[in-house]
């Protein structure tokens, strides 16, 4: 049976896939850039609201392991590794490991310390990158080369780049969706939904939890790995908090909880911007209004006004 | 079945458990009753798990729990339902007893596989609902429930975890004379099944329901005894029953 949803999603992909051609036709090539970047940034709000929607964890460091996967790309690419098939697995692994650390901690705690404590984590990563001097510091460091994956895709090549970025995004949203339905995700949202219901059940959340926690970083470790190759740049401005805040952002704009919202959000968040920036310099001033208003009227996300949350 | 001893704990200066005594026999429903501030709840959490004595213990089927957090007890076959609703609102009723059933069955760490319809939550999850009378509302949002059927839920998600003894916390809280009567046949249907210890407000059910009573008074046990005795000793009468008996 085909919904409306699935409708809808299928015009969405249909329409990315058919971009590169027709902007290049139109001499538009800056688009495809652009549609990039989002279709990156996407996979790091998808990972997002794998804990902050679905799981309830309020993540206010989340940048931390897109800082984490794009250095890893850099460190090696730094040192002469340039194979993607080394750079990307060590990009998620460490991604997954930092989480795994930060998470072990951070999970014991709720609310406000919650908040407080994975932001005081990532604040660490992000002083951590200003004084690796080696690697750049405050500045950062160049990419020497984009990631190599020989007979498999040319990331040099805009195009192919793009559509593996989008095949990838894709992918993570077919992860979550699949994750969260499975018996794991049922456990990880009913202790969003009733903590103390789901311990008199004989659920522990916090393993739970924390695996999430893992696997959301390892995903966004993904995502930085691409973000490294997609700027050719790496600064330690990614894990700073405006970018853990942005990440929250679009999740929150987009719709937590369901399978399009980070999505939608990272897409209209950075339309928006790259409109506004074209009107005037002081667009922050003008999106900043914005955003509390969209919070205000779309109580559920963008992805509210189609259809439902799930039951 | 339950051996409570000895069991104390303190809020400040506020004795809310005073050394109590409590024992459970298997297939016994064990009412608890006492006016309001006696510390039931008290009493409750620390069966349950939620709440750390200060010192005495709880014996469960011949284990030492009193160490044991709520979701090891609960695994263990000590189920409860909660005296303010406590169910997953933004869950189907159907979805909410799957759960209590997927939490007994195996560990989670399942990713792909699609619980939503995996036969093996959901038919036995339909079938309790049916049993305790829901059956047609199995779809529907818990928080879309009307109170009386949030609080059949609330059993349901209980049995749902095949408990060996169901805490069942005031489960006619804030109910109507009708869904109340519905409640008390629900609950004597069960009565023959399972071990039982029940809180309650409504002494229609309580005297209905029990095998014996214990009358809580400000953290101690004073008495327990068969309802008929119960409802025939003058302390309780002073301390609790007052014009009711």
């Amino acid at each position: 049976m085909i919904t409306k949803r699935m409708l809808l999603w299928l015009v969405f992909v249909l329409v990315l896939v058919a971009l590169p051609p027709l902007a290049t036709v139109l001499g538009q090539t800056y688009y495809i850039d652009l549609v990039r970047r989002m279709l990156i940034l996407s996979l790091a709000a998808i990972s997002l609201n794998l804990i902050l929607g679905y799981g309830g964890l309020v993540s206010f460091g989340h940048a931390a392991y897109l800082g984490i996967g794009a250095y890893s790309v850099g460190i090696m690419s730094f040192y002469g590794v340039a194979s993607g098939w080394l750079q990307w697995p060590l990009a998620i692994g460490a991604s997954a490991l930092v989480a795994l650390a930060i998470g072990a901690v951070s999970i014991r705690t709720s609310g406000v310390y919650f908040i407080m404590i994975t932001l005081a984590f990532t604040q660490m990563l992000y002083y951590l990158g200003i004084s690796l001097a080696e690697f750049g510091g405050d500045d950062g460091m160049r990419l020497k080369a984009r990631s190599q994956f020989t007979g498999l895709v040319d990331l040099r090549d805009p195009v192919a780049f793009y559509y593996l970025a989008l095949a990838l995004m894709l992918f993570s949203v077919f992860l979550v969706y699949r994750i969260v339905n499975s018996r794991f995700g049922m456990v990880l949202r009913a202790a969003k939904s009733n903590d103390a219901r789901t311990r008199a059940i004989g659920f522990s959340p916090y393993p739970y939890r924390l695996a999430a926690f893992v696997i959301a970083g390892a995903m966004c470790g993904l995502a930085g790995a691409l973000y490294a190759n997609h700027t050719n740049y790496i600064t330690p401005g990614l894990m700073s908090w405006q970018q853990s805040g942005d990440l929250m952002f679009m999740v929150i704009l987009g719709g937590m909880a369901s399978t399009a919202g980070p999505v939608l959000g990272t897409f209209v968040l950075l339309l928006v911007e790259e409109v506004l920036k074209g009107w005037t310099e002081y667009w922050q001033a003008v999106l900043g209004p914005l955003l509390v208003l969209s919070v205000i009227f779309f109580k559920r996300g963008l992805a509210g006004m189609f259809y439902k949350p799930d039951a | 079945m339950l051996e409570v001893r000895a069991l104390t704990k303190r809020f400040g200066g506020l004795r809310a458990s005073d050394g109590i005594d409590f024992d459970v026999a298997e297939g016994e429903t064990h009412a608890v009753i006492g006016p309001n501030g006696a510390g039931k709840t008290t009493f409750i959490s620390q069966l349950a798990g939620n709440l750390r004595p200060d010192s005495g213990t709880v014996r469960f089927a011949g284990a030492d729990i009193t160490a044991l957090s709520a979701p090891r007890r609960a695994r263990l076959g000590l189920a409860r339902s909660f005296q303010i609703t406590s169910v997953y609102p933004d869950f189907s009723a159907l979805h909410n007893v799957a759960l209590a059933i997927q939490a007994h069955s195996g560990h989670s760490f399942r990713f792909w596989r699609d619980a939503r319809s995996d036969p093996q939550l959901i038919q036995p999850a339909r079938k309790i609902l049916g049993e305790l009378g829901l059956g047609e509302r199995s779809e529907v949002l818990a928080a879309n429930l009307s109170h009386g059927e949030q609080r059949q839920l609330e059993v349901a998600i209980a049995l749902a975890t095949s408990p060996r003894l169901l805490l069942l916390d005031e489960p006619m809280a804030g109910m109507g004379i009708e869904e109340s009567q519905r409640m008390i046949t629900l609950l004597s249907s069960l009565k023959r099944r399972h071990t039982i210890i029940l809180v309650e407000h409504d002494m229609d059910a309580v005297f209905r329901l029990a095998d014996r009573i214990s009358v809580l008074v400000y953290g101690r046990v004073v008495a327990t005894d068969t309802p008929e005795k119960i409802r025939a000793n003058e302390e309780v009468r002073r301390a609790y029953l007052g014009t009711e008996a």
